[in-house]
């Protein structure tokens, strides 16, 4: 009937469009801004993305097998005028039939299963390789709080990691934790999301294969700035990861010409909220900002790390990001020129 | 449009279907013992979990007179529900009463141990995980034993004023339902608290 | 033509004077005038959880946009999800098993009418509580007071510490409420179907509707209760001090979860299982066939309700369970998808070897069928958990369970409305109408949940009031956006339809859809003590029977 025809057109069309668009963002490339599950870069990321085909595959087979039963019946049992009324056999059923499609199910269930099991246990009880890095991933309202224990660095918002190739794996290894509510760590590209929750850490790896930049965000709602707790990791290979470490390491740098914005940092309790490693700001409740100016962006990827947003950030968080818990300190503006250029030495 | 013309068959000879207050009664049993079954959830998982505090072997002793009290009171209750049943309507009220009594007696028990918890051991509901899981799982029970208490004198009162006959059996027997199912809970309890939990 | 109705010869029906209609409707314990309440009291929630549904869409509309502030957003959200489940949802179902179970079971009203009404006034005392909520605290503007949590209120965001004030407690307070009232019902449904039926209407000759909703009403005692106990001890943490789930005190954040998602996932099949039941009795009577396999179905009904009191873990691959549990649970989370497939086979076994009519009830039945098929598959890749390490928490469960509960749940609704709307008003609603509510509807639907998947694969969150730009992401918001101002004109055309078809639709008759259950046999609408002699059946299909006496059911079964 036609109309049972249009409808089955509408939604091929649909489907094609759909697919279409997929297809356009899904890329091969590094692009900075791709945040697919489909473009991985990493081994979990990658189990992940087969073993969704395979998946993929099997449900899509199923759909179509059930969409072409339900497509005939509609089509070719049509009620017709010429029918007359006459009702048409009245079948109650068939054991045979049932049996068919309650075993032939079980049995995809089961294959199904099997081949999930195998991705669970490769990712999840993976051991740790020797030369794995270690990281610490501390989930607040609302930014990432990254420590490197054995190297002795702290920094926020902004991961960078080596690039690990199979000749001489160095995946890292993250322990997640929280200070306050659940958060997600997710960046898709390189691994499946893991929750940070209070008082039960967990743990997640990630060996990404190319260097690059990869993007990603909280994934369990934390508050109001859910939104804007971004996450941005950079993979780095080998020399300059270890020029990163290094620079991370250092104490702040003590830049002379930014004595006043010191004091002002020091004078508006600026410093029981946030390190300054090498000076009196010992706070923990803020990201540490020893090494601020090494980070692309400010507020966990709320705005770009310009003197523009910094200025603005500091002047009133809450137009950058409302219900961020940093409080307005309502400084001059000379104080607060004088703070930002202070802000700007920590390299 | 369709006609129907002849009228349904003739009515099958027995149609024995369940009581409903029965039926109903054992739906809110069901009901409740999902309710509970999560605060003892709560209570098992938190065990040996308190950051500080008292533990429930320090403070804890166990009630065996007020339990006996309890669990009597179902046999109690038995015995008037089937004295109704036969009309012996005095023998029914003096069994009615010796129920609420006893049941009255677990209560007292039950305010006694949290009085000398509070103020001797202080314990409270905000002082640690047991706190908060023992006084929420007893005080859920202690709550339900209320309920059925007020039922059970609503019942006392219609007893004294002279209704209460034959024909109020079943509903008593639906009443008693919820009194056993108090009791059960609270022998899952006590083998929670007093007996595992330690 | 025979009816099952007492008529007085001379009577003179009058007008009633509006006050006493409205006294007749708020002191009402007939499950029939009930089941209309709560039907309009859920349409009423229907359109206001709409609103937030598109206040939602346009602030997502493209990336950085301002429309609302991320507090309001935050509200929206967890209004919406709060209102559709526990306020549209739930009611809707209560309502049509509250009208249909005792017809199609040949009693004269449900087992304790009087608990029936309260059920319900407290199920409804629930809603408005939960909109009060908007106008405590800061007022309308602000939007108030209004808890913004997300439907879930995870520990330990609805604690004290993490949501000062009172919008959590509405949330609480109104859910707890409410959930007395479903125990409520449930319990009556419960005795109802298991006390009331007909002479010969033997367990295994009841309609499937009643079938279905006994086993929905047996779950919701298993599965509202859970969440009643963990309310009860976020209130003990909030005001009593307690530390259930305060993670600073030893306590565990992941504790609310389990209880939550013992309750949620559960409570997602006691949605599914009365359309489940709307589809087997409108299916077989536009195919004009019994439905196929009634045994299979009563036993896959059952099974699905054994089976998903061991899934509800699926919603938490993330939180970091091992793998061995997170392997039991994609177990039985894919094992949970035979028994609904059997169902689907089945419904298409009944439309085999039929005359398939198009009426507007069997379109929308089609379309559950079709939606339904897809949404079980996208929940069976969720159910491969590593899958689902990517696509939980994203848009792709959005559109997963949307699919689920409109593209399932509300077209079976929409089935149910226009096949028994006649029996409930004695007119029928308008064929044009209808089948424009449907097309509209549909294309709505599709344009905003197929093109929602793609957001979630490609990285885009869930509960998020605003997104960065040059993830590729605008486009397919804004499209989602479209089509969900599509679905919102279907429904205005729909409620028209309703409107309009009292007052000028044909009338219906007792039989339009010459169906074979019992309410069939009586008028339209049928008289306030549904029976005049309470009727005895031989067979699953009583009317059939009547129809066809050369060739009855009882014959065969």
């Amino acid at each position: 009937m036609k109309s049972s025809l249009c409808y089955s057109w509408r939604i091929a069309l649909l489907i094609f469009w759909s697919a279409r668009l997929l297809w356009a963002v899904e890329p091969g490339g590094s692009t900075a801004q791709n945040t697919s599950i489909f473009s991985p870069a990493s081994t979990p990321a990658k189990s992940i993305a087969d073993l969704s085909v395979f998946v993929l595959v099997v449900t899509g087979i199923i759909f179509l097998a059930v969409f072409a039963l339900l497509l005939y019946s509609v089509v070719r049992f049509r009620g017709r005028a010429m029918d007359g009324g006459r009702e048409p056999a009245q079948v109650y059923g068939s054991m045979q039939i049932e049996l068919a499609w309650t075993i032939i199910p079980t049995l995809i269930v089961v294959v199904l299963f099997l081949a999930t099991a195998r991705v669970i246990h490769a990712i999840q009880d993976a051991p740790e390789p020797a030369g794995a890095l270690d990281v610490i991933a501390i989930g607040h309202q609302f930014w990432w709080e990254f420590r490197y224990p054995k190297l002795g660095i702290v920094t926020a918002n902004e991961l960078h990691i080596p690039v690990s190739v199979s000749a001489h794996p160095t995946p890292t290894f993250l322990q997640l934790l929280s200070v306050d509510t659940d958060h997600s760590f997710w960046v898709p590209q390189l691994a499946g999301k893991t929750d940070l929750i209070p008082n039960h850490p967990n743990r997640m790896w990630m060996d990404p294969q190319r260097t690059g930049v990869f993007l990603g965000q909280c994934a369990q709602y934390c508050g109001t700035q859910h939104a804007k707790m971004l996450l941005r990791v950079s993979v780095d290979g080998p020399e300059d990861f270890a020029s990163w470490v290094h620079a991370q390491q250092k104490l702040a740098v003590e830049d002379a010409a930014a004595i006043a914005g010191r004091r002002v940092f020091e004078r508006n309790a600026c410093m029981n909220c946030h390190v300054v490693a090498g000076t009196r700001a010992d706070g923990r409740f803020g990201p540490d900002l020893t090494h601020l100016m090494s980070r692309a962006t400010i507020a966990a990827g709320a705005a770009e790390n310009t003197h523009k947003n910094l200025r603005l950030w500091i002047q009133d968080p809450s137009v950058i990001k409302p219900g961020s818990l940093m409080p307005a300190m309502k400084l001059s503006d000379a104080d607060l020129d004088a703070v930002v250029s202070y802000m700007e030495t920590l390299r | 449009m369709s006609a129907a013309t002849t009228s349904f068959p003739n009515a099958s000879p027995a149609w024995d279907l369940p009581s409903r207050g029965k039926v109903a009664m054992a739906g809110l049993i069901i009901a409740e013992s999902a309710i509970f079954t999560i605060f003892v959830v709560a209570y098992l998982f938190y065990l040996g979990k308190s950051l500080t505090g008292p533990t429930p072997r320090e403070v804890l002793e166990t009630p065996i007179f007020y339990t006996i009290c309890l669990l009597s009171s179902s046999l109690t209750i038995h015995f008037a529900a089937k004295s109704l049943e036969r009309d012996y309507t005095r023998l029914f009220l003096g069994l009615w009463l010796l129920t609420i009594a006893l049941g009255g007696a677990f209560l007292y028990g039950t305010a006694q141990e949290w009085h000398r918890l509070i103020f001797e051991h202080g314990l409270t509901i905000s002082t640690n995980l047991f706190g908060t899981t023992y006084y929420s799982l007893v005080g859920l029970h202690a709550f339900h034993v209320t309920a059925g208490l007020i039922m059970l004198l609503a019942v006392a009162i219609c007893g004294f004023a002279g209704h209460m006959g034959v024909s109020q059996s079943s509903r008593v027997a639906v009443l008693s339902m919820y009194w056993h199912f108090v009791d059960v809970v609270w022998v899952v309890v006590f083998t929670v608290v007093y007996v595992l939990g330690r | 033509m025979s009816s099952n109705a007492i008529t007085i010869p001379g009577a003179q029906i009058e007008a009633r004077p509006w006050v006493d209609e409205l006294h007749l409707w708020l002191t009402t314990v007939d499950h029939k005038r009930l089941g209309i309440l709560y039907i309009l009291s859920a349409l009423l929630f229907l359109l206001i959880g709409g609103v937030e549904a598109l206040i939602i869409r346009i602030q997502l509309m493209h990336s950085h946009n301002n429309f609302v502030s991320p507090e309001v957003f935050n509200r929206m959200f967890t209004m919406h999800g709060t209102t559709m489940i526990f306020f549209v949802a739930m009611p809707v179902l209560f309502g049509f098993a509250n009208y249909l179970a005792p017809l199609m079971i040949g009693a004269r009203d449900m087992a304790f009418p009087r608990l029936n009404a309260f059920s319900f006034w407290l199920s409804f005392l629930g809603g408005l509580l939960l909109y009060f909520s908007f106008l405590g605290g800061s007022g309308l503007y602000g939007a108030g007071s209004a808890p913004d949590v997300g439907w879930w209120s995870y520990a330990p965001l609805g604690a004290r510490a993490f949501s000062p004030g009172h919008s959590s407690d509405y949330w609480t307070l109104a859910l707890l409420v409410s959930g007395f009232g479903s125990i409520g019902t449930a319990i009556n449904i419960i005795a109802t179907i298991l006390c009331l039926r007909c002479p010969g209407m033997k367990i295994n000759r009841m309609p499937l509707l009643v079938w279905m909703n006994l086993v929905m009403a047996g779950m919701v005692l298993l599965a509202i209760t859970p969440l009643s106990a963990a309310q009860i001890m976020l209130l003990i943490d909030r005001y009593l001090g307690g530390h259930f789930f305060d993670t600073q005190a030893g306590g565990s954040a992941v504790l609310w979860m389990h209880f939550f998602w013992i309750f949620g996932h559960p409570e997602v099949y006691v949605l599914i299982i009365p359309c489940f039941a709307f589809m087997s009795e409108i299916i077989p009577v536009f195919s004009r066939k019994p439905i196929f396999g009634y045994p299979v179905m009563v036993a896959a009904t059952v099974c699905i309700g054994f089976v998903s009191m061991s899934v509800w873990a699926h919603h938490m691959f993330t939180i970091g369970m091992n793998s061995y549990a997170n392997s039991f649970f994609t177990l039985t989370t894919m094992a949970v998808g035979v028994p609904t497939g059997i169902k689907i086979f089945n419904w298409i076994g009944t439309m085999w070897g039929g005359r398939i009519q198009f009426k507007t009830p069997m379109l929308f039945s089609i379309g559950f069928l079709f939606q339904f098929l897809i949404a079980g598959l996208t929940g069976i890749m969720m159910a491969a958990s590593p899958f689902d390490w990517q696509l939980s928490l994203s848009y792709f469960v959005v559109a997963h369970f949307h699919y689920v509960i409109v593209g399932g749940i509300l077209f079976a609704l929409f089935a149910a409305f226009y096949y028994w709307y006649p029996k409930m008003t004695g007119r029928m609603l308008s064929e044009r109408l209808g089948k424009c509510h449907f097309w509209l509807f549909l294309i709505g639907f599709h344009l905003t949940f197929d093109v929602m998947h793609i957001p979630g694969v490609l990285g885009m969150p869930r509960r998020i009031y605003t997104y960065e730009p040059g993830r590729g992401w605008d486009t397919l918001n804004l499209i989602v956006t479209i089509g969900a101002f599509i679905q919102a004109l279907a429904i205005l055309v729909f409620l028209a339809n309703l409107v309009i078809s009292y007052f000028k639709g044909a009338q219906a008759g007792n039989d339009p859809w010459d169906a074979w259950t019992l309410e069939w046999s009586i008028g339209s609408p049928p008289p306030v003590y549904n029976f005049a002699t309470v009727p005895t059946v031989a067979s699953r299909r009583p009317l059939w029977d009547l129809k066809h006496p050369e060739d009855p059911d009882s014959h065969y079964e």
